[in-house]
């Protein structure tokens, strides 16, 4: 257990040395989709375990239940792990705690920012914000933008306009 | 591979065909849907339903023959989520009965601690999003032109003899109270259509032929012909992969 809130499923308490090391290689997997953020500022990864008999099990928790991105994500933590010697490699998926857009780290907020994504409000309560706060251009920095609508190009965003430099833009949506 | 065994593989059956086949009844809007935005919202939509899907046929069997190599009496999704989109009011209705519903019992499944509490933790942050949609597009309908008033009292009239079966108690789903869970669905969707001006349905909530239906295996007759179309490929093509 390296990165994110306790994970069910995840095990025993302590990690060795060994698993710290695999769980910082997986972490630093890119998102497929938004490939400035790690698997690690996104807070997906919940954990590496190593078994006795010499497989590596790392437990991976999906944004959305239906984030086509899991697959990939998989595949690469596989390929990485591979190439570091651990050839017997499980991925799981697991849904409790249920992720949420807080768990992505402050360096994933301003990655997400630099790459022109609006990065998540902070919020405690799950569903949409409710209250106004605003959310910022990632162009321009104004804080005049209005929503066009909350489904965006993947599950994860919705799709925003800045009043004042008039440019659209992706703000990762809260959950 | 049609396992009804326990109360609990019942209960993933009934969430997983709803969730199933209201997504591919939302993706036939894929290059339908009247604005681009639009599309985006009912196509994520139906990836988050089909996510949920993918989860809870899982816990019946195999997803895929769960999926593709079912008949139809062996479907155990309500009755209101295979209904065709109709017109896009239509669709809009059949979202806003169903996603009010979903939070609902997602909500009420979440706070217990039974086998669906992980996924509808997770799936109740998603069905938010979607009964916002719902009823953002209630409120514009049912608030905007003569035109559109008329088609959204015509959806939510048509669709209304299907929303008793939402109440049936589904073996499996332990510690819901569905005479209160009803009470809530009728409590908030009175509450979205008064602020759309729009009055709520009346008339019976189920056909006397068709009670709780579609979670016994019968369904109507527009649903044999999705699913032969959701079906015909994997049929045609045993094991075909991209």
């Amino acid at each position: 257990m390296v990165t994110g809130p306790a994970g069910s499923g995840s095990g025993t308490a302590t990690a060795t040395r060994l698993e710290e090391e695999l769980a910082a290689l997986a972490g630093s997997v890119p998102d497929p989709e938004l490939p400035v953020l790690t698997l690690a500022d996104l807070g997906v990864l919940r954990g590496v375990r190593m078994h006795e008999d010499g497989h590596a099990e790392v437990t991976l928790t999906p944004t959305y239940t239906g984030c086509p991105a899991v697959e990939a994500m998989s595949a690469d933590i596989e390929r990485v792990l591979a190439g570091h010697g651990i050839p017997d490699v499980r991925v799981r998926t697991v849904l409790s705690p249920a992720w949420s857009t807080d768990d992505i780290t402050a360096e994933g907020r301003r990655k997400l920012a630099e790459f022109g994504i609006a990065p998540p409000r902070p919020h405690a309560a799950g569903g949409p914000v409710p209250v106004a706060l605003s959310v910022r251009c990632p162009h321009c920095g104004s804080t005049e933008t209005e929503l066009l609508s909350r489904f965006s190009s993947t599950a994860c965003k919705a799709l925003r306009r800045c009043t004042a430099c008039r440019e659209p833009f992706d703000h990762f949506k809260e959950l | 591979m049609t396992a009804t065994d326990t109360p609990t593989v019942n209960a993933a059956l009934a969430l997983g065909d709803d969730a199933l086949i209201l997504s591919h009844r939302l993706g036939e809007w894929a290059g339908h849907a009247p604005e681009l935005e639009e599309e985006v919202a009912l196509a994520n939509i139906a990836l988050d339903l089909l996510g949920q899907a993918r989860f809870l046929l899982s816990m019946a069997g195999d997803e895929d023959e769960m999926a593709f190599l079912r008949e139809e009496r062996s479907f155990r999704n309500l009755q209101l989520v295979e209904q065709p989109n109709g017109d896009f009011a239509h669709t809009i209705a059949r979202q806003l009965y169903f996603s009010l519903y979903q939070h609902e019992l997602h909500t009420d499944l979440a706070a217990g601690d039974g086998p669906f509490a992980g996924l509808a933790a997770k799936a109740v942050k998603e069905t938010a999003y979607h009964r916002d949609h719902a009823v953002q597009w209630t409120l514009r309908l049912g608030d905007g032109t003569e035109e559109s008033r008329r088609r959204m009292r015509a959806a939510l009239d048509a669709l209304w003899k299907f929303t008793g079966e939402m109440f049936q108690p589904v073996e499996g789903l332990d510690g819901i109270d569905w005479a209160v869970l009803e009470g809530r669905w009728l409590t908030a969707l009175t509450g979205v259509l008064e602020q759309a001006g729009l009055a709520v349905p009346e008339g019976p909530r189920t056909g006397a032929w068709a009670a709780g239906a579609g979670r016994q295996g019968l369904h109507t007759e527009p649903f044999g012909r999705m699913l032969a179309e959701m079906q015909h490929l994997h049929r045609s093509h045993p094991g075909a992969s991209w």
